[in-house]
């Protein structure tokens, strides 16, 4: 199995609004995939579809195999249990556009908490492993600050280390430089480059066209809750084929 | 901070430093209405004193019977009634408060009518309901769990439990629920994406955030509570108030005894004014980049003279 994540015709709707209209596209174990498009066009929603923070109302998705959501027996569906739901999030880690650290807790705490809260880990092996994240994405003397006492940059790696701390087998970043200062942005770019050398399946949601170049296996742009075009990030970049890729590159480039 | 050495080099380099200006002199501004304002404060003030003094007041009276075992006693009693009401009040709002965000319409339905009633109705009304429940309830059934006279069961202190905490436990539902609220959605998202419950969620990442919205006006119904207890007298509970009318309508001496409950409440909200800034100090945590100092800090930073801020009182 080399898929890790499967969508086939995945629809979306907030009421009688229409935010994913159909969306079929596949994540191979290991790869970088980046998802570009215009604001509004459905990129967070479809993120949040993949671990669930959002029901989908048709077609099927598929983390590592395993239907999101739902256990299907026969042609019958069913809903899974929140608690079954969780259990499934604890290998997708996710970060976001605003980072959401836990403000009350220190960035070593942010780290622990889901280790010693979700897996059980002991306080100890967890704060050792908080440690170790915190100086991988290089703030080994931030672990006792408030994320308050934090910038914006050094919060995003702060939460990448909270989400590492999983042992995910996948990692969703909706637009995680969006927003930070231009001087900030660097940074976790890096980390999130060592990340993608060290094996990692990642999803990025961005708006960094040289990042999708540099590091992108993959690339799909998206618009009105369709996939426009995909395929290799150096070809979709530098000779897009459809015409709202093309007005959508003129834009940002 | 003005002897940093890093910060030299924003000091301007090329400011001639020729002849420094001459001092002002000037004549202040004379604010004759201040002076008028606190004169007339000063002598309106004067005046009741002396109305005081001049009173038929047995001021004897007050030292004698401050601690009197009575009145201690029912200072004590004062206290645990609203102790215990207070803690009624907390853990039913917090789940009055959860109710009322469920997505289930009953549960959602229930809690807003428990809420409409004992925030509609005044509680002294309430109290004399449960004080007067064996009237038309003569026995407490339980089914196979429990049966008694209901006027075994309703005794003074449990009607004054029930009466204040559960009209208590209305006003906290709706402080849980502004401070449940507060705490942005991000945060339980941030928690489900990495696969903690929704009551795990609940305790460890919204609620200890909701209580930075929670404890400052959970600190004031306890001191509303405080007051409040004395209602309780209706429901013949001996607390503070009892306490003291009762020496006062044997000895005569009534505002006399007032006066020393006014004394025991005065006592008893000012401690826990103190109590409350340190939980709030607490519940501040991470929330900015510097907590404010505690009275001790000041008190240390005004006799060591540092001028760091924050020490102005
Ligand atoms: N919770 C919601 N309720 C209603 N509409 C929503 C909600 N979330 C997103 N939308 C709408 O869905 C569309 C796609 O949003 P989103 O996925 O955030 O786009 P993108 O991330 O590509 O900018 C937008 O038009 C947005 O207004
Ligand atoms: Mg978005």
């Amino acid at each position: 199995m080399s898929v890790m994540v499967k969508s086939e015709g995945v629809h979306k709707s907030y009421g009688s609004v229409e935010v994913l209209k159909g969306i079929d596209l596949e994540v191979r174990k290991g790869e970088v995939f980046c998802l570009i498009g215009p604001s509004g066009s459905g990129k967070s929603t479809f993120l949040r579809c993949i671990n669930h923070l959002e029901k989908i109302n048709a077609g099927r998705l598929y983390v590592d195999g395993e239907l999101v959501g739902y256990r299907q027996k026969g042609d019958k569906l069913y809903e899974l249990k929140d608690s079954e739901v969780a259990l499934q999030r604890r290998d997708i880690g996710m970060v976001f556009q605003r980072f959401n650290l836990f403000p009350h807790m220190t960035a070593a705490e942010n780290v622990m908490e889901a280790p010693i809260q979700v897996k059980g880990v002991s306080k100890a092996a967890a704060k050792e492993r908080a440690h170790h994240l915190l100086e991988r994405v290089g703030l080994g003397d931030k672990a006792r600050n408030y994320p308050a006492q934090l910038s914006g940059g050094q919060q995003q790696r702060v939460a990448i280390a909270r989400a590492l701390a999983m042992d995910p087998k996948l990692m969703l970043f909706d637009e995680p430089t969006s927003a930070l200062d231009p001087e900030l942005v660097g940074d976790v770019l890096d980390v999130m480059r060592d990340l993608a050398e060290s094996g990692m399946t990642m999803v990025v949601v961005t708006h960094e066209m040289g990042f999708a170049r540099e590091v992108g296996d993959n690339l799909v742009f998206m618009d009105g809750g369709v996939v426009v075009e995909s395929g290799d990030p150096r070809e979709v970049l530098n000779n897009p084929r459809h015409e709202r890729t093309q007005s959508f590159l003129s834009k940002v480039l | 901070m003005t002897d940093n050495p890093v910060q030299k080099d924003t000091a301007p380099a090329a400011v001639p430093v020729s002849k420094s200006p001459e001092a002002i002199k000037a004549i202040p501004v004379r604010h004759y209405g201040r002076w008028v304002g606190g004169v007339v404060v000063v002598a309106l003030l004067a005046g009741l004193i002396y109305a005081f003094s001049e009173g038929n007041i047995n001021w004897q009276a007050i030292p004698e019977t401050l601690f009197d075992p009575s009145v201690v006693k029912g200072a004590g009693a004062t206290l645990l009634i609203s102790v215990l009401a207070m803690v009624m009040g907390v853990v039913l709002g917090v789940v009055l408060a959860v109710m009322r965000m469920s997505k289930n319409p009953v549960v959602n339905g229930v809690s807003w009518l428990y809420i409409w009633f004992f925030r509609g109705t005044p509680v002294y009304v309430q109290l004399l309901m449960w004080f007067n429940l064996g009237l038309i309830f003569e026995y407490l059934n339980l089914g196979p769990f429990y049966k008694d006279e209901m006027t075994d069961v309703m005794t003074p202190f449990m009607c004054a439990l029930l009466g204040l905490g559960l009209n208590e436990a209305a006003y906290m539902a709706e402080i849980c629920r502004a401070g449940l609220l507060s705490v942005d959605e991000g945060q339980t998202e941030a928690a489900h994406a990495l696969g903690m419950s929704h009551g795990r969620t609940l305790r460890r990442i919204v609620i200890p955030q909701a209580m930075r919205v929670i404890v400052p006006p959970t600190g004031n119904e306890f001191i509303n509570m405080l007051k409040t207890s004395s209602l309780a007298y209706a429901v013949a509970y001996t607390e503070l108030l009892r306490a003291t009318s009762s020496i006062g309508s044997r000895s005569y001496a009534v505002m006399e005894m007032l006066f020393v409950a006014s004394i025991w409440y005065l006592s008893l909200t000012s401690v826990f004014s103190v109590f409350q800034y340190y939980l709030e100090r607490h519940y501040a945590k991470g929330s900015s980049r510097n907590l404010p100092p505690t009275v001790f800090q000041r008190i240390k930073a005004n006799f060591s003279g540092t001028r760091n801020g924050g020490v102005s009182v």
